[in-house]
């Protein structure tokens, strides 16, 4: 379970998060939406551990864990994912290497055995092959040279084979045709069961069509203002953001 | 003795002499108990302090005795060499015979010794040889090679080297290849030892269609000084040079990358390539670059690139989010930037020397 109480942060002089509460019970997958500069990427950039942010308030428990406190490979290891909204290319590390030597940390860090490379390309392929993906997604260096929905794929490929207890996935829509969306949607609701939550970030509601939520929060001027049922999305679709402002 | 150079030489003007000109270095004595050897599966030869030593190393019958240095040059460290040099490898592969690999391991233990080797290699037409070099050792000494090659037509040289000297040794060595029509010299230097180490190389291109590609990466830390200077001349049509440079500097190490790519009239056709990169991983950490191109003919391709950063912000956060702690994160990235540099190492042992040695340097940051 991820509890979100109170969290306020900021880049620098300006006040981004103004007071968040928010609760993603095990099992269940949550939608964030909300307008542009409402904070989104930051909530997520935050649960994640990235550099840059201030945390002013209030904080973040996973599963016990006292995310905030913690530096971004404790919270992968305790079981924490985001799915970027823009995936960093990094030339020269194979992909193969790259998610194993990821597995092998958080396993090590669970006190699993780790994979060798057989076990390892056993695992991924299967993977590939549930996901629809092709085997030379491996064979290339990270995202180097993907196009946006190659990039997409790839972060649900790591997120297949990480096995993560929650998931933040931020815009992952965004840039996407629709047979890549369908993809991505499927990679997440393989994941669904009752140890797995997501938060799904999402400035529109068409990932939500195939990401079925059990319920939608609207994120606007750093704080949540509305939360209900999928119905939420639709009516944000219809009617817009306006008038939901805090 | 000829004078070391000053910092007056342009070619001189990052690589500052004066620690070694304040050591009187004696000629080596006995030859020291040698190091453990590199573990490589291929035959080998082996001088310690300089001077040749059979019982370590295998027999060649391509290995030919040394013959005294006739030389005046105006380089001072190729003449300081001409005049001290006793000792060194010469191996003559006859045309057509591919001669495998050899590995030439270079040891000294101190006691302000200096040796001066001159290596000779000569391919006849047709020719193939891999050459690994490794140069180690322990205390202050200062190991002055000079390597004269010669490429035939159509020889094709491969030439490693693991600068892996003492901290506080001196290690400049100066490298000459003359290229013949349709000749390769493919190179890579590591520079990982030494208090100041320089790798010198004047290539040649003087027959159509030759190819030169002089990659080098430089891994050091402390106060260590490295240098990767090197000029190519493209003296005939139709040749391509590639240069690949990368440099990963801590603590208040230094880094001097000076390429010069001279093309001559007649060499129309030309295809001249340099890239230097570094890394730096502290803010002391400094790296000099001096790129030149000197073109006297109209129908060539000449480009060089040259950038300095630190590791990457984003790259780092990418990787500790998936659950990669933060040093394994920095190795990795550390690893896939040399990754470019390690191109021209076509040889098995060599690339797993090289990964080895790098792994190390990660280890002891």
């Amino acid at each position: 379970m991820l509890e979100i109480k109170n969290l306020s942060a900021r880049i620098g002089d300006k006040e981004i998060l103004r007071g968040v509460d928010l609760l993603v019970p095990d099992g269940e997958i949550h939608a964030v939406m909300g307008p542009n500069g409402a904070g989104k990427s930051t909530l997520s950039y935050v649960l994640a551990g990235r550099d840059g942010y201030e945390v002013t308030g209030g904080g973040a428990i996973y599963n016990g864990h006292d995310l905030l406190a913690m530096p971004p490979e404790a919270r992968a290891a305790a079981g924490v994912f985001l799915a970027f909204q823009y995936p960093v290319e990094l030339p020269g590390v194979g992909n193969a290497n790259f998610i194993r030597t990821a597995l092998n940390a958080v396993r090590r860090a669970r006190a699993e055995p780790e994979l060798d490379a057989v076990a390892f390309l056993k695992l991924a392929r299967a993977a590939l092959k549930s996901l629809s993906m092709q085997d030379d997604m491996l064979k290339r260096n990270v995202n180097v040279g993907f196009s946006g929905g190659e990039k997409k794929r790839n972060e649900v490929l790591q997120m297949a084979l990480l096995q993560p207890g929650l998931a933040i996935l931020d815009e992952t829509d965004s840039g996407l045709d629709i047979d890549a969306l369908k993809i991505v949607a499927d990679g997440v609701n393989a994941q669904r069961g009752l140890k797995f939550s997501a938060l799904v970030i999402t400035h529109y509601q068409r990932l939500l069509d195939y990401i079925v939520p059990d319920a939608v929060h609207v994120l606007a001027e750093g704080r949540i203002v509305k939360s209900g049922g999928p119905e939420l999305a639709l009516a944000l679709e219809a009617h817009g953001y306006a008038g939901l402002a805090a | 003795m000829t004078a070391l150079p000053t910092r007056k030489l342009e070619a001189w003007r990052y690589t500052d002499l004066r620690a070694l000109s304040a050591i009187s270095f004696t000629a080596p004595a006995s030859p020291p108990t040698p190091l453990s050897l590199p573990d490589l599966a291929i035959p080998r030869l082996v001088f310690l302090n300089g001077i040749f030593a059979p019982h370590l190393s295998s027999e060649l019958s391509f290995l030919q005795p040394f013959t005294p240095v006739a030389e005046h040059s105006a380089q001072p460290l190729t003449q300081i060499n001409a005049e001290h040099a006793q000792a060194g490898m010469t191996l003559l592969i006859p045309p057509g015979v591919d001669a495998g690999s050899v590995l030439l391991v270079s040891q000294a233990s101190g006691g302000s010794m200096a040796f001066h080797p001159r290596h000779r290699i000569t391919l006849g037409a047709g020719a193939r040889l891999t050459l690994i070099e490794v140069a180690q050792g322990d205390g202050v000494y200062w190991h002055n090679p000079v390597m004269d090659i010669t490429l035939a037509d159509d020889a094709a040289l491969a030439h490693y080297r693991l600068q892996d000297e003492s901290r506080e040794a001196f290690h400049l060595a100066t490298i000459r290849a003359d290229l013949a029509k349709t000749a390769s010299y493919e190179s890579f230097t590591a520079l990982l030892g030494g208090q100041i180490s320089r790798a010198e190389f004047h290539v040649r291109l003087q027959g159509t269609g030759g190819h030169a590609h002089i990659n080098a990466a430089l891994l050091l830390g402390g106060s260590q000084l490295g240098d990767i200077t090197s000029v190519i001349t493209h003296a005939a049509k139709g040749c391509t040079s590639r240069q690949t440079v990368k440099s990963v500097l801590s603590g208040a190490a230094r880094g001097v990358f000076q390429g010069r790519i001279e093309v001559d009239r007649i060499a129309q056709k030309t295809d001249g390539y340099q890239m230097t990169q570094a890394l730096l991983l502290s803010d002391t950490a400094e790296m000099d670059i001096k790129p030149e191109l000197q073109i006297f003919a109209d129908d060539v391709k000449c480009s060089h690139g040259a950038t300095i950063g630190a590791l990457d912000a984003e790259q780092l956060f990418y990787l500790r989010s998936r659950g990669i702690a933060p040093d394994d994160a920095r190795a990795m990235l550390i690893r896939a930037f040399l990754t470019e540099a390690l191109e021209s190492v076509t040889s098995e042992p060599a690339l797993a020397m090289f990964e080895t040695e790098f792994a190390q340097f990660q280890a002891a940051r």
